[in-house]
């Protein structure tokens, strides 16, 4: 039982720390139609920057907000640089040009900061644990990250629903045409999505770079579980991102634990961990093809376009 | 490089894309090193005349590199004997979190050939980002259109299965610099093949052996899951007995707290991590911030110097099973660790002294063969009499090519001088020390 709660906390703070990666992702897919897979890229600079205000203040707060802003910056230049010639082109050509900026990033924030795996320490409130159930401590920084997660999609919730620019944004998603031509100045619109994106990104970065290492291609994997994520949630929808990354942070997690376990009946438990790890981290992927078979637009995308 | 699971559509596009993107090739010719004219002590002719002041002791390693700088130029004016060129393609790992391991056994490599000064490689390096299939293609690559005389450098044993049957059929040698996969090492041996590190099996039987004398029980055993953490577990399991549980995660995972809550259900005595790189940073990380108290073991793997420094206080006190370590007092160790110090201003990691003695044992091999690296049978004999002086002290090669050498404890203390953690050995766990394999190996 002890386990069961553990775990599922576990997914919850993977689903959260998703969360803030997929709801910017999913807003600039369903907003300027882009496939940013330089997203992940947002995240690694993100906890980079981090960890380099980090190490030099030793304050937590500074390296959260130098990291975001660095982020949300990055973002900014992107957009205006090179995302912007984009918007008519198409998917493939889009999918290039950010897979480059993938490769050239990895390879930057190696020059930068060499290819040692560094660290963001977890502020000094949260280098503890709790118990949270009988006999079982949990370290106080996932519980932050969970909060994080909330407050990050309750900002996003306020942003695009009780704000004029959240109007502006929700009508992109569905009539860019027609806001462009009601005299909305969409391309700024799109900058600011864009920015907002690549700054949850980086806080997202520096949010979870306190558990892992540091390091070149960092956010990569969080890129590709985001886009599952987005995809099973339906493209564009806010709240498809967040059931689609607690659904999947949750699975993952479960399956992780229990499959070897359900292995074992049946196949010697050398093999067993093996083959149950490996079924393991393929299950968010069926999840996805159901969904898709089940739901084309997934669970909460727009019924067509 | 994991980005083309998800967008199947565009694989394809992604995939071509990225091999060429990532093929930046770098001839590095490290020959003419970054010469560093700084020579505070005993100074007395700075400029042309370095090449006559030929002393080869301790402190020549520093006079060498300018020497070895000039050698280019003149070279008909070299006194020594024996001297070449030698074409080295080395495929490693220079991205991911595991880049600093590829790094170590590429300046491993570069610094023996510098302080030998004797011959000049033209060392191909390649990065294959952990991916197998990006390694094949390298591979081909390097021994078509380079050919390159033997080749070197893999880091992870899910690559160096994937590459070297095509390397050593292909009649090329290989010298592996670091993975030890086994079944390389038994039945699938093979007389091209070199292995200059360790078996992936041994390392973990060493430390397996020495938490089973400690007396422990109940242990969990965890790995990333491909062939060197299976090999891992193996090898642990043999020297210790049956883990209480096995826990694989992915290759290149970064978190860890759905493992660390199995190791918390299973309540065992001690635990054996067998995670390389930036795997092993953020496994003990959030292992100490878990609140775990269960005592940790591995291998010299999951602790290497930039690994427990990036952990930091957490990992003071932890002990590990290695075949070498940076204070040990033999003299081939000492030129070693001074001369990487001088030139990369760190200390070096196990992968770097790797390197640098698959990268003496070829010249050992250079040497006995006048210079010439194109007679393959006569290289290979030369190999395989390990006539050098390794790092690590006694080294000799079993019937498979690989080592037959002493394990140890090591413990990480604070470095008094510099302040940063390192590993010193206190005992020796297995002497003379073989892999479980040879006898299936038919050479």
């Amino acid at each position: 039982m002890s386990l069961f709660v553990e775990q599922t906390l576990n997914g919850f703070q993977l689903g959260f720390t998703l969360l803030m990666v997929s709801a910017g992702l999913t807003l600039i897919f369903g907003i300027m139609n882009i496939i940013n897979l330089a997203h992940g890229s947002l995240f690694m600079v993100g906890a980079f920057v981090a960890a380099d205000a980090g190490a030099r203040t030793g304050n937590y707060a500074v390296a959260l907000l130098a990291g975001t802003a660095a982020a949300a910056a990055a973002g900014l230049v992107l957009e205006f640089g090179l995302i912007r010639r984009l918007y008519h082109r198409d998917h493939l050509d889009q999918v290039l040009v950010t897979f480059a900026i993938v490769l050239i990033s990895n390879e930057a924030v190696q020059m930068i900061w060499g290819t040692r795996p560094s660290s963001v320490s977890a502020p000094s409130f949260s280098d503890r644990t709790v118990t949270v159930f009988p006999g079982l401590p949990y370290p106080v920084y996932r519980l932050a990250i969970i909060a994080a997660g909330i407050a990050a999609i309750v900002f996003l919730h306020l942003l695009v629903n009780r704000t004029r620019v959240g109007s502006l944004i929700r009508a992109g998603t569905t009539h860019r045409e027609l806001l462009g031509a009601f005299g909305v100045n969409v391309k700024l619109l799109f900058t600011l999505v864009f920015a907002i994106g690549a700054g949850l990104a980086g806080f997202a970065g520096v949010v979870a770079s306190p558990l892992l290492s540091v390091e070149s291609g960092m956010g990569d994997h969080y890129l590709i579980l985001s886009f599952v994520v987005i995809v099973v949630g339906g493209i564009g929808s806010l709240k498809g991102a967040v059931y689609g990354s607690l659904l999947l942070g949750l699975v993952d997690t479960w399956a992780r634990t229990y499959l070897p376990d359900l292995f074992e009946g049946f196949l010697d438990a050398s093999t067993a961990s093996t083959v149950g790890a490996s079924v393991a981290s393929a299950s968010i992927y069926l999840i996805m093809v159901v969904v898709l078979l089940a739901r084309p637009n997934g669970l909460f995308g727009l019924s067509d376009d | 490089m994991v980005l083309f699971a998800v967008l199947a559509a565009f694989s394809l596009f992604a995939a071509a894309c990225g091999d060429d993107d990532d093929a930046s090739e770098t001839t590095a010719t490290p020959a003419p090193a970054p010469a560093q004219d700084s020579e505070p002590d005993t100074g007395t002719d700075p400029d042309d005349g370095a090449e006559s002041s030929a002393d080869p002791e301790t402190g020549g390693a520093t006079e060498d590199s300018p020497a070895a700088g000039d050698e280019v130029e003149d070279e008909a004016s070299e006194p020594e004997e024996v001297g070449g060129e030698v074409k080295v393609g080395m495929i490693t790992t220079l991205s991911t979190g595991a880049a600093y391991l590829g790094e170590g056994i590429r300046d491993g490599f570069s610094l023996a050939f510098e302080l030998d000064g004797r011959y000049e490689l033209d060392l191909v390096v390649e990065d294959d980002g952990r991916d197998p299939a990006l390694a094949q293609q390298l591979a081909d690559r390097m021994l078509s259109r380079d050919e390159v005389d033997v080749m070197t450098g893999i880091v992870f044993s899910n690559v160096a299965g994937a590459v070297v049957p095509q390397v050593v059929n292909s009649g090329t040698i290989y010298i592996s610099a670091n993975a030890g996969p086994s079944p390389f090492a038994g039945a699938q041996c093979h007389e091209n093949y070199f292995v200059v590190s360790w078996q992936n099996d041994n390392m973990a039987e060493a430390i397996g052996y020495y938490m089973s004398e400690q007396g422990f029980e109940n242990v969990v055993a965890l790995a990333p899951n491909y062939q060197a953490g299976q090999d891992m577990v193996t090898g642990f399991k043999r020297f210790f007995g049956d883990a209480d549980e096995e826990i694989y995660t992915e290759l290149g995972a970064s978190d860890y707290a759905g493992a660390i809550a199995e190791i918390r259900d299973a309540d065992p005595d001690a635990v054996f991590f067998f995670y390389p790189g930036g795997m092993g940073i953020a496994f003990v990380q959030q292992y100490v911030a878990s609140g775990l108290e269960i005592p940790i073991y591995g291998p010299v793997a999951s602790f290497d110097e930039n690994l427990i420094n990036a952990i930091g206080d957490a990992a003071l006190g932890l002990n590990n099973s290695s075949f070498w370590s940076v204070d040990m007092e033999n003299e081939a160790n000492q030129v070693f660790v001074n001369a990487y110090r001088e030139k990369f201003g760190a200390t070096p990691t196990s992968y770097a002294a790797q390197g640098y003695d698959a990268a003496r044992l070829l010249i050992s091999a250079l040497d006995a063969n006048g210079g010439d690296p194109s007679d393959t049978a006569a290289i290979r004999a030369a190999l395989k009499e390990a006539d050098f002086d390794s790092v690590r002290g006694d080294f000799r090669f079993n019937s498979n090519n690989h080592p037959i050498q002493a394990w140890y404890l090591r413990e990480v203390v604070q470095d008094p001088a510099s302040g940063n953690l390192t590993n010193v050995i206190v005992d020796t766990i297995l002497e003379d020390h073989a892999d479980a394999y040879a006898s299936d190996c038919s050479q």
